[in-house]
């Protein structure tokens, strides 16, 4: 019997198990051979496409939905695959709407462009599906490198290493590669243990030696990897979260939105995950949509995203936003916290209004207060433990070129290095071109 | 609202819009639906003589070529005449005429190529009241393995003495069906006409193999492993169809006979092309076959407002009307110079014209900063290319230059007068201008 809506507190099962399977099914559900050849169909094969040049992995769209159209999505998935190896992954998570399928001359044409994304799931997954690697490694070059970290960037690099005939040890400190696809996207993008599965057939390349449960700093060093290797691609990610700085921060109920959604995604079963009444969600990013939905999808009776700039200034796209407010998510917009309220635990949280001003975050003075029973931070994360002796920039390690960092035979890339958005295709990009930067350097 | 009646060979008909003979029109109970839907005519699928009916294939008969979303752009068949018995048949055209009055109803024919044959069957056609009977001189399978079909119609002496036989053991109107599969399509009109036809009908279906199963390796319908070639018909076969009725229309011997128009009739659009190309009326099969008998309210609402925009009152005021302007290629007027002109508030920025231009073409538009297509007047021959494969109607179209202006890409100026290639100085054969 489900506890319901109402329940008061952070309780599990508040809906049976048969909803919430549902509700967490696929967002974007894969594509019949039909609705496929329908959809691929629609691509107009644009010169120097703008979808192509908007692709973070500069993946050779119109020539990959060629492909489909001619009846061979497994070459498709060759052409998406060879620029990005994670490349079903991002037709799941890529926030689409801000890259490839805004510039569709479609979109311009008629507001509606090609489905981009679910056509690339449409090929990686047929390819997938038949449980063989496309791509086979170089001669051996006798070179080794160590990846730090298995999330996008670091799988991206180790792959394109391996395929380049080189060794390559990859690091990871949880005990499952996939980094945020495996711990920090939204269950309803990635279903059917996605990541965990991709990233089992991007190790079907071979040459990669993968060991988890080892992070930097706990045995391993930096010098010890650079005096065992080559070359070093660290990927460590996000470790840190922002504080809040308001008072009550530490009540019982306040937690992380990031540890929130690892905790969903490795959940055996979802009825078990215990969620709050009234859940506010501090934040603007996609952490904070995840959060959100993902609470509202559990069965929490209010959830609002409490957000401290304007709409227009949400770093989550408007795609977002409105599958949000389209799943019962309440936005608002010019507040933040300053205190949250609660004896023993979270019962509430004050709110102050806001204005910009020259680009500053400013309290108006009025305030209000909304109840909540659990309160996610989604304020952003830091860099966690890099290693000592490599320069920053803005709280980041420092790159120059493909993912260069200060020290001769490091690179980096992903969300702990400088530049680029924090995406995953971006990291996937990063990865790559670091691994064709080191392949470059290793055999010159 | 403009008057469709339509009067072919003084067979009156409430639209133009007729059924080819062809599967559609096989048997009452399809003529029946199709004139309930509101054709204005049905032409009978064909007959052949007394006696066992021929016998189809017992698998796949069509092929097919698509377009986007699976839009079927081309159809094959290798379907014989009607496999049903000829009495069968001749019974069910009497009620349909009938019940039917006010529509057109043709019996198409095919048999042996005998004047005992003919003389047979024409008294029990007759006895029928059809209003006319169309030879099908234009099949190209099966039928004219056995001398029939296309096998007469490439034979224009052999279209003259079987349309005489007609003419003689048949009171009503006479159609020659003509095959395209010939290389002058005059040749085969111009005899029907010497055997005093009251009319021909074309084209009957192309010689096709629509594709190859790859894995079987064979052609596309496949019987048991084995493929032949097939009628090829749809929206595809109109560039074909509308050349060939143009011919016979411009012909000095055929100008002005009777042409009832067959190719890939979809749309009121296609209907009307082919009517102001010389054609009475239309006979349509793939597109009922695609999309059901219920094509033709299009077609009728269509041609209507049509015809209301354009002030005729009746089909008889447009049709041959485009006749005067088929020409040939010698004669168009070399003075005329046009330039492509890109519309940059409907252009989308696919850049298709581009690719087109640069990498087949001519090299006459510009892909600026921010994606914008211009056109190079300069280098700019008004080929059209680029308007053709631009996904947006409308958005480059072809503007001519005045009289007087100078033409950047050649530096002349562009003349007012009319000056074509039988004058033109690089002409070996060229006359003097007078």
């Amino acid at each position: 019997m489900a506890n319901g809506h109402q329940a008061s507190g952070i309780v599990a099962a508040r809906l049976p198990a048969a909803d919430i399977a549902d509700n967490f099914s696929d967002l974007h559900p894969a594509y019949a051979p039909h609705e496929a050849a329908v959809a691929a169909d629609r691509c107009y094969f644009c010169y120097d496409a703008p979808c192509m040049t908007a692709c973070p992995t500069d993946i050779d769209i119109p020539q990959f939905i060629r492909e489909i159209q001619a009846g061979h999505p497994e070459s498709a998935a060759r052409t998406i695959l060879g620029q990005n190896i994670l490349g079903g992954m991002c037709a799941r998570v890529c926030p689409t709407e801000t890259l490839c399928e805004e510039v569709c001359v479609r979109e311009t044409a008629e507001g509606k462009p090609v489905e981009i994304g679910r056509l690339q799931r449409y090929a990686t997954d047929a390819l997938m599906a038949k449980g063989e690697h496309p791509f086979t490694r170089a001669e051996p070059t006798g070179k080794r490198v160590a990846v730090v970290g298995a999330g996008p960037a670091g799988l991206s690099c180790a792959h394109r290493l391996a395929m380049l005939g080189h060794d390559v040890t990859v690091c990871e400190a949880r005990k499952k590669p996939g980094g945020l696809n495996e711990f920090g996207i939204a269950a309803y993008k990635s279903t059917n243990d996605f990541a965990a599965r991709e990233a089992d057939w991007l190790l079907k390349i071979g040459g990669i030696t993968l060991e988890t449960g080892k992070a930097l700093g706990d045995g391993v060093t930096l010098d010890g990897l650079k005096a065992d290797h080559d070359a070093v691609f660290l990927s460590i990610g996000l470790g840190g979260v922002n504080a809040l700085r308001a008072s009550g921060e530490d009540l019982p109920g306040v937690r992380d939105a990031v540890d929130f959604i690892e905790e969903l995604r490795q959940a055996d079963d979802l009825a078990a995950l215990p969620v709050g009444r009234n859940v506010v969600v501090i934040g603007g990013g996609m952490t904070a949509v995840d959060a959100a939905v993902q609470s509202k999808l559990l069965g929490a009776e209010n959830v609002t995203i409490a957000y401290r700039r304007s709409r227009d200034a949400m770093p989550a796209s408007r795609f977002e936003q409105d599958l949000a407010a389209s799943r019962g998510v309440k936005l608002m917009f010019n507040v933040m916290p300053v205190a949250i309220l609660g004896d023993g635990a979270v019962t509430g949280v004050e709110l102050e209004y806001t204005t910009v001003e020259e680009g500053r975050v400013r309290g108006t003075g009025e305030r209000l207060t909304l109840a909540a029973d659990q309160l996610f931070k989604a304020i952003g994360q830091t860099l966690d433990g890099a290693p000592d002796g490599v320069a920053l920039e803005g709280g980041k390690i420092a790159v120059t070129g493909a993912g260069r960092t200060s020290v001769a035979g490091v690179w980096a890339g992903g969300d702990c290095a400088s530049g680029g958005d924090d995406l995953t295709v971006t990291a996937v990009a990063e990865g790559r071109d670091a691994a064709m930067d080191i392949h470059a350097a290793l055999t010159s | 609202m403009a008057d469709l009646t339509t009067e072919f060979l003084g067979i009156k008909s409430p639209n133009p819009f007729w059924l080819a003979s062809a599967p559609p029109t096989d048997k009452e109970y399809n003529v029946r639906r199709a004139f309930e839907a509101g054709w204005g005519g049905v032409v009978w699928k064909t007959l052949g003589s007394e006696g066992p009916p021929v016998v189809n294939v017992n698998g796949p008969r069509y092929g097919a070529i698509y377009g986007a979303d699976r839009r079927l752009l081309g159809l094959n068949n290798i379907e014989l005449i009607t496999d049903r018995p000829l009495q069968t048949n001749l019974e069910e055209i009497t009620r349909v005429k009938q019940d039917y009055p006010d529509r057109a109803l043709i019996v198409s024919l095919m048999v042996p190529c005998d004047e005992e044959s003919w003389k047979a069957i024409l008294p029990m056609v007759e006895a029928t009241g059809a209003d006319g009977i169309e030879l099908n001189f234009g099949c190209p399978h099966g039928m004219a393995e056995r001398g029939m079909g296309s096998a007469v119609g490439q034979v224009p002496e052999y279209i003259q003495m079987v349309t005489e036989w007609c003419k003689q053991y048949y009171s009503k109107p006479v159609i020659v069906k003509l095959t395209p599969n010939i290389t002058d399509i005059r040749n085969p009109a111009r005899a029907a006409f010497a055997g005093n036809a009251d009319a021909v009908s074309l084209i009957n279906t192309i010689n096709s193999i629509t594709s190859v199963d790859l894995d079987a390796l064979a052609p596309q319908p496949t019987i048991d492993g084995k493929g032949t070639h097939g009628g090829y018909c749809g929206p595809a076969v109109k560039p074909i169809a509308l050349n060939m009725v143009a011919e016979i229309a411009r012909d000095p011997a055929t100008a002005g006979k009777p042409i009832s128009a067959i190719g890939g009739v979809t749309t009121w659009r296609d209907a009307a092309e082919f009517m102001v190309m010389g054609a009475g009326n239309v006979q349509v099969c793939t597109a009922a076959m695609t999309y059901g008998f219920k094509v033709v309210q299009e077609m009728i609402s269509g041609l209507s407002q049509w015809m209301d925009e354009k002030g005729y009152a009746a089909t008889s005021d447009f049709i041959g009307q485009a006749v005067p302007n088929v020409t040939d290629w010698q004669y168009l007027n070399l003075n005329y110079v046009a330039k492509a002109k890109i519309d940059q508030d409907a252009c989308i920025k696919c850049g298709r014209c581009y690719a087109a231009c640069e990498d087949t073409s001519h090299q006459a538009i510009w892909m600026k900063e921010g994606r914008v297509f211009e056109v190079n007047d300069a280098e700019c021959v008004a080929c059209n290319l680029c308007v053709d494969v631009c996904p947006v109607e409308e958005c480059i179209s072809m503007v001519p230059m005045a009289p007087g202006a100078v033409d950047p890409r050649t530096g002349k100026v562009v003349e007012a007068g009319y000056a074509n290639w039988t004058t033109h100085p690089n002409n070996p054969a060229a006359q003097a201008a007078e």
